[in-house]
C-alpha cells in the first residue's frame, strides 16, 4: 500500500509539473499575440498601410515601402529557392543518384539549415562587395533565396521519399522515362508536402531580417529598379523598435507579419487538402 | 522518341547542377569565410583570439572570449528553461490532454514556431525588458537596466518552446500503441509508462529535437540583439548586460566594414558560427545512429 502510494503521488506531482508547464508555454505565447494585436489594432490604419513615410521625416506617413519591399524581397525568392529546390529533392531519389551521395547532399543541406542567417547575409554581402555592386533588392533576393534552399529542399525530400515505389515502376513499365516519371508521376503524388515546404519556406523569408539587413539595405522609397535598395517589414522593425516615436510603425508591421503567418498556415492547411484529392493512396 | 530522350538528358543535367550547386555552396562559404578571416589570424593567433578577454578593435584587440561566454551562458540558460518546460508540455499534450485540447493546441503551436524572430524581439523589448528591470533583477537584489543575458535567455526560450514541442509530441505520437499498452498491462501507472516506455523509445528522435532547438537558439541574431545590451565585456551576472557572436556580427558590421582588419575579425566570428553548426550536426549524426542501436524496439 505503501509503495502504491508513492507511485501515485508520483503520478500527480508530475501531472502537477506538466500543467504548470503548458500554462507557461500558452502564457508566454498569449502575452506575444496578444501584445502585437493589441497595439498593432491601435496603431494600424489605412495611412499606415498606404503612405510611403514623409519625405525628411523617417517616422512619418506609413510603411508601404517596407510592406512593398518585403513583398518584392521574399515572393521572388521562393520561386527561385522552389526551382532549385525541387531540382535537388528530385534527383535525391534512388534513380539518380547513389544513396551515398544523397545522404552526403542530404547532410549538408541540414547543416545550411542550421547555419544562422546573419552568416548567409555575410556571405552574399562579400559577394556583393567583390562584384562592385551595392546594398539592393537583387542581392537581397540572393540571400533570402540561399535561406531558403535547405527549407524547401528537405521538405520537399521527405514529401518524396514517401511515393510508393510501385507508382515509380507502373511509370517506366508505360515506357516513361526517369525525367518524364520524376516531374509527371513523383511531384504530383508529392505535391501537398511540396506545396508545406514552398509554403515554409515562404514565410521564414518573409520573417527574416539578419539576411537582408546589409544586403537589401534601407530606403523610405518603394524601390523601382532591382539595384535600388529597398526596406522590409523585419529590417523596418529592427530600425523603428528602440525610438518610442517609432513603435506604433514597428508594432504595425509586426501585426502585418503575425497575419501574414497566419494566413500562410491556413492557406497551407486548405491547399494541402484540397491536393490530397489527386494523391494516389 | 529521340526528343524525349533529350528532354530526359537535359532534364537530368539541369537536375544535378542544383544538386552540385548545393554542396558547392557549402564549401563556398566555408572556403570564403576562411580565405577571408585570413587577415586577423596573420596578426593575432587562433588561441589568442579566442582566450584573451578584451574585445577593443580600435586598439585591434580582437578578443573574443567576452562574447563566447555571453554565447554559451545565453544558450545554456535558454535550453535549461526550454528542454524541460518543452518535454513536459509534449508528453502533456501527446498522452494526457482531452482530445478537444489537443486539436486546439496542435495548430497553434505549428504556427508560433512561424512567427518571425523579429515579432518575439520587438515583445521581449517591450514587455520583457521593463519587467526585468523593474520586477525580476530586483527580486534578486541587483540594478539591472533590463538589456540583459536574462532577458536574452529567457525569449529565447520562448522561441524555442514550438519547436521542440512540436517535435516531440510527433515522435511521441508514433511510439506505438502495443507498447504502452503492454507498459499499462502490467501494472504501471501513465507516468511510469511515460517515463520507461513513452521516454525510451523515443529518446533518438527527442535529442534531434533538442539539437535543433539548440541550432536554433545559437545561431538567433536579431531577437538576441535587441535586448542583450551589446556590450563585450565579461558578464558578471545574468543581469548584466553582453554579447552573443551572432549579435556581434549583426551590431558592429556597419561600422567595422571599412577597415579590412576589422572586417575579417568578423569574419572569423562568423567561420566561427558555420564550424560549431558544423561540428553539431556531425555529433548529431552520430548520436543519433547510436542511439537507434541502443533504443530499438
Amino acid at each position: 500500500m505503501d509503495v502504491l502510494n508513492r507511485r501515485t503521488v508520483e503520478e500527480k506531482i508530475f501531472k502537477l509539473f506538466m500543467i504548470v508547464s503548458i500554462c507557461i508555454v500558452i502564457g508566454s505565447l498569449v502575452i506575444i499575440f496578444g501584445l502585437v494585436i493589441i497595439n498593432g489594432a491601435s496603431s494600424i490604419s489605412i495611412e499606415m498601410i498606404t503612405q510611403t513615410p514623409t519625405p525628411g521625416n523617417a517616422l512619418g506617413g506609413g510603411i508601404l515601402n517596407a510592406i512593398i519591399g518585403s513583398l518584392l524581397l521574399a515572393l521572388p525568392a521562393t520561386g527561385l529557392a522552389c526551382i532549385i529546390g525541387i531540382g535537388i529533392a528530385l534527383y535525391l531519389q534512388k534513380e539518380f543518384s547513389h544513396p551515398g551521395f544523397a545522404n552526403f547532399i542530404r547532410f549538408t543541406l541540414d547543416v545550411l539549415w542550421g547555419i544562422p542567417s546573419i552568416v548567409y547575409g555575410i556571405f552574399c554581402l562579400m559577394i556583393m562587395i567583390a562584384l562592385g555592386m551595392g546594398s539592393s533588392l537583387l542581392v537581397g533576393i540572393f540571400a533570402l533565396t540561399l535561406l531558403e534552399i535547405p527549407i524547401i529542399t528537405r521538405y520537399m525530400d521527405e514529401a518524396i521519399k514517401m511515393v510508393p515505389i510501385g507508382l515509380k515502376e507502373s511509370a517506366f513499365s508505360l515506357g516513361s522515362t526517369k525525367f518524364e516519371t520524376a516531374i509527371r508521376i513523383v511531384r504530383r503524388q508529392a505535391f501537398p508536402g511540396i506545396l508545406a515546404g514552398i509554403l515554409l519556406g515562404l514565410g521564414r523569408g518573409i520573417g527574416d531580417a539578419a539576411s537582408i539587413l546589409f544586403t537589401a539595405g534601407f530606403s523610405n522609397r518603394i524601390p523601382t529598379s532591382l539595384f535600388d535598395s529597398t526596406a522590409a517589414l523585419p529590417t523596418m522593425i529592427f530600425n523603428l523598435y528602440s525610438l518610442p516615436s517609432g513603435q506604433p510603425k514597428a508594432y504595425a508591421a509586426a501585426f502585418i507579419l503575425l497575419v501574414v503567418v497566419l494566413l500562410i498556415s491556413i492557406i497551407s492547411r486548405v491547399l494541402s487538402k484540397r491536393f490530397m484529392k489527386h494523391v494516389i493512396r | 522518341m529521340n526528343k524525349r530522350k533529350l528532354r530526359d538528358l537535359i532534364g537530368t543535367k539541369l537536375m544535378l547542377i542544383a544538386t552540385l550547386f548545393v554542396s558547392l555552396l557549402f564549401f563556398l562559404i566555408f572556403v570564403l569565410l576562411l580565405f577571408r578571416s585570413g587577415l586577423v589570424l596573420q596578426d593575432n593567433s587562433l588561441f589568442d583570439i579566442l582566450f584573451s578577454s578584451t574585445w577593443n578593435p580600435d586598439n585591434s584587440q580582437f578578443g573574443l572570449a567576452p562574447i563566447i561566454i555571453g554565447t554559451i551562458l545565453v544558450t545554456g540558460i535558454a535550453l535549461l528553461i526550454a528542454i524541460p518546460i518543452s518535454l513536459l508540455s509534449a508528453i502533456y499534450i501527446a498522452e494526457y490532454a482531452p482530445w478537444k485540447i489537443r486539436r486546439i493546441l496542435r495548430p497553434f503551436i505549428d504556427v508560433l514556431a512561424g512567427v518571425p524572430s523579429v515579432v518575439y524581439g520587438l515583445c521581449a523589448f517591450l514587455f520583457l525588458v521593463p519587467l526585468t528591470k523593474d520586477v525580476i533583477a530586483p527580486w534578486f537584489g541587483v540594478q539591472s537596466t533590463g538589456l540583459c543575458i536574462f532577458t536574452a535567455a529567457v525569449i529565447l526560450a520562448v522561441m524555442v518552446f514550438p519547436i521542440i514541442i512540436s517535435l516531440c509530441i510527433e515522435s511521441f505520437n508514433a511510439v506505438p500503441l502495443a507498447l504502452k499498452e503492454a507498459s499499462l498491462s502490467v501494472g504501471a501507472t501513465k507516468w511510469e509508462t511515460v517515463k520507461k516506455v513513452v521516454f525510451r523509445a523515443s529518446t533518438p528522435s527527442v535529442i534531434a529535437a533538442i539539437l535543433l532547438g539548440f541550432g536554433r537558439a545559437f545561431g538567433e541574431t536579431i531577437a538576441i540583439n535587441m535586448v542583450i545590451g551589446g556590450i563585450p565585456r565579461i558578464p558578471s551576472s545574468v543581469f548584466s548586460p553582453g554579447e552573443t557572436l551572432a549579435s556581434l556580427i549583426a551590431s558592429k558590421y556597419g561600422e567595422l566594414m571599412s577597415i579590412p582588419v576589422h572586417e575579417s575579425a568578423l569574419m572569423l566570428v562568423a567561420l566561427i558560427l558555420f564550424v560549431v553548426v558544423l561540428v553539431f550536426n556531425i555529433l548529431g549524426v552520430f548520436i543519433l545512429r547510436r542511439a537507434k542501436r541502443r533504443w530499438t524496439y
